[in-house]
């Protein structure tokens, strides 16, 4: 039996009928959304136009972005520390972190604001001293806790426990021989932490870690129970003076949606910057993304 | 009087009930370089890790250049060394892993650099120079700014060789440092290694390639269930070996 001559060279596309079908059907649905967009008065978009970038929201968008950098900080500095904890060799830190990351995770963290708001009824007084002993220093606890604090300690304790786990799963993804071959070497354990097994553990670390950045900025919208005039209490306050409930809503998401697109491009810068020498290929360019064209990836040199 | 480079007095060592090693004794001196082999789990990997420390000894001791590794003795008492002195006695110490464990994050020369500046204080220039030096002997200074991964096994264990050379160790140890490559590129892991030998850096090696032990070790020990069955001149050993255990491994291997 002989094989036929074939060359493939040229060969008919195969045919995808259903991509057509599903394209089109988005297509017209994308078309009715712009057309109830653009068509239903309600929308008020003269309203929108307006307050977009009145100066007011720009004070609340100011809250928000302290709120989520000062939050996101304490959060990650409290994640760092909880996961070496969760990972140590001493029993009692290890219990000390497991049961933190426990409560803060088991329970809202709308109801943990509030807790730290009123926290005056619980503690009147706050200090520091030996326990059952002498007090060193003490101050009233409704002076201390503003809302900003109460609104920094709600969010930023909360997060602790979240980056603690994402910190955590980064770590344990690191080979133990890397620590090994540190330890080889005459690395101190600081130095092995600092210099080998954390840049390495960035790149679990980064992904969530925008996702949990993008989180906590729409978090932070829930401080408005406490009467932080952060982005969402800012509109809130005006329409509800004006009723203009709608337009001042989307003037809120637009901001939103625009911080959050700025956020995206920074993590994809950091992300390429941690992903140095983990794989064979050539690292790809940030823009490639913007091409649709598929590059066919460099072989590397052996 | 000279103190051998390597003196191993009864060493002990168990994992949780498995008694790994059972008291084992040997002295590598200046210059030389030991085969150590053995069957799978017999202990050759626990006992290289407890010359630099990695693993804590239960029993014995190990000395290393006349000092005690990971214990201090004074006035008939013992006591562990603190971590930062374990570190420093470590800094002496080169170790080559089967898994080459190179730090995927930095290329080649800084892998290289990574110790000798971070650790020692070296001035940077200073290492880069010695490291493309360290390169050159491995031959691989053409590679000196690619990462890791973009290397072959054997390249890779290479640059884990001239990595832990450049602490300028006074001891090197090697875990079957050719176990993971391709059968191919064992050869050249087994040329860098035998020129070492030559430049007379003492070495204990573990390894299943008797070509090598034949023809660079000083001596070699058969080590099998946590004891040292039998050492000697690689001919003795090799080809005229004593011990029953002995006879069945190679029989084995060869
Ligand atoms: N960290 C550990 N915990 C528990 N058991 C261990 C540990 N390390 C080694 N062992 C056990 O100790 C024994 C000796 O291990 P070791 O790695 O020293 O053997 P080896 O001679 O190097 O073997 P191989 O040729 O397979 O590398 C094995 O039974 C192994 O399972
Ligand atoms: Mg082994």
């Amino acid at each position: 039996m002989s094989l036929p001559d074939v060359d493939v060279a040229g060969a008919a596309r195969t045919r995808h009928p259903l991509r057509w079908v599903a394209s089109i059907v988005l297509l017209v649905l994308g078309a009715q959304l712009v057309s109830l967009l653009v068509t239903n008065p309600n929308f008020q978009w003269d309203v929108v136009g307006r307050y977009v970038n009145a100066q007011i929201i720009g004070q609340g968008i100011f809250t928000t972005l302290l709120l989520t950098v000062i939050a996101m900080a304490v959060g990650v500095v409290l994640g760092v520390l909880l996961a070496i904890g969760r990972l140590s060799e001493n029993p009692v830190a290890r219990a000390a972190c497991g049961l933190y990351v426990w409560f803060f995770r088991g329970t809202p963290v709308l109801v943990q604001l509030v807790l730290w708001y009123n926290l005056s009824y619980l503690l009147p007084e706050i200090s520091f001293g030996v326990p059952f002993g002498p007090e060193f220093v003490s101050a009233d606890t409704n002076v201390l806790i503003t809302p900003l604090l109460a609104a920094i300690l709600g969010l930023g304790l909360n997060e602790g426990a979240y980056m603690a786990e994402i910190i955590r799963g980064g770590l344990m993804s690191v080979d133990h021989g890397q620590t090994e071959a540190a330890s080889a070497l005459g690395m101190s354990g600081a130095r092995t932490f600092r210099r080998i097994v954390l840049p390495q553990a960035m790149r679990f670390i980064i992904p969530p870690t925008g996702s949990q950045v993008i989180s906590m900025l729409k978090a932070t919208s829930l401080v408005s129970v406490i009467a932080l005039a952060d982005l969402l209490y800012t509109v809130q306050s005006i329409y509800n003076r004006t009723f203009q409930t709608i337009p001042l809503l989307i003037v809120a998401c637009l901001w939103y949606l625009m911080i959050t697109s700025i956020l995206y491009v920074g993590q994809s810068f950091i992300e390429r910057h941690y992903a140095r020498g983990a794989t064979r290929n050539a690292p790809q360019s940030f823009w490639s993304f913007l091409t649709f064209r598929r590059r066919p990836t460099p072989e590397v040199p052996s | 009087m000279t103190v051998p480079m390597v003196r191993a007095r009864g060493v002990r060592k168990h994992f949780g009930h498995l008694e790994v090693l059972k008291g084992i004794d040997l002295e590598v001196w200046q210059g030389e370089v030991v085969v150590v082999l053995g069957p799978s789990g017999s202990g050759k990997s626990t006992f290289l890790r407890c010359v630099n420390h990695l693993e804590t000894i239960d029993g014995g001791s190990i000395h290393v250049d006349g000092e005690l590794i990971g214990f201090e003795a004074s006035g008939g008492r013992v006591r562990h060394l603190r971590r930062r002195q374990v570190t420093r006695q470590r800094r002496e110490i080169g170790m080559v892993f089967q898994q080459f464990n190179l730090f995927p994050h930095y290329t080649v020369v800084q892998n290289v650099i990574e110790a000798p500046v971070g650790v020692r204080g070296e001035p940077r220039d200073q290492a880069k120079e010695r490291a493309h030096a360290l390169l050159r002997r491995v031959g691989l200074e053409e590679k000196a700014h690619v990462y890791p991964r973009q290397l072959s096994g054997g390249q890779q264990q290479r640059v884990a060789i001239a990595r832990a050379l450049a602490m300028r160790p006074k001891l090197m140890l090697f875990d079957e440092p050719t176990s993971a490559l391709d059968p191919e590129l064992v050869g050249e892991v087994l040329a860098v290694m035998k020129g070492l030998a030559e430049d007379g850096l003492t070495m204990i090696v573990v390894t299943h390639e008797i070509g090598f032990a034949r023809e660079v070790a000083d001596r070699v020990v058969f080590m099998d269930d946590g004891v040292v069955v039998e050492s000697g001149v690689p001919s003795d050993v090799l080809d005229r070996p004593q011990s029953p255990r002995t006879k069945a491994f190679l029989g084995r291997v060869l």
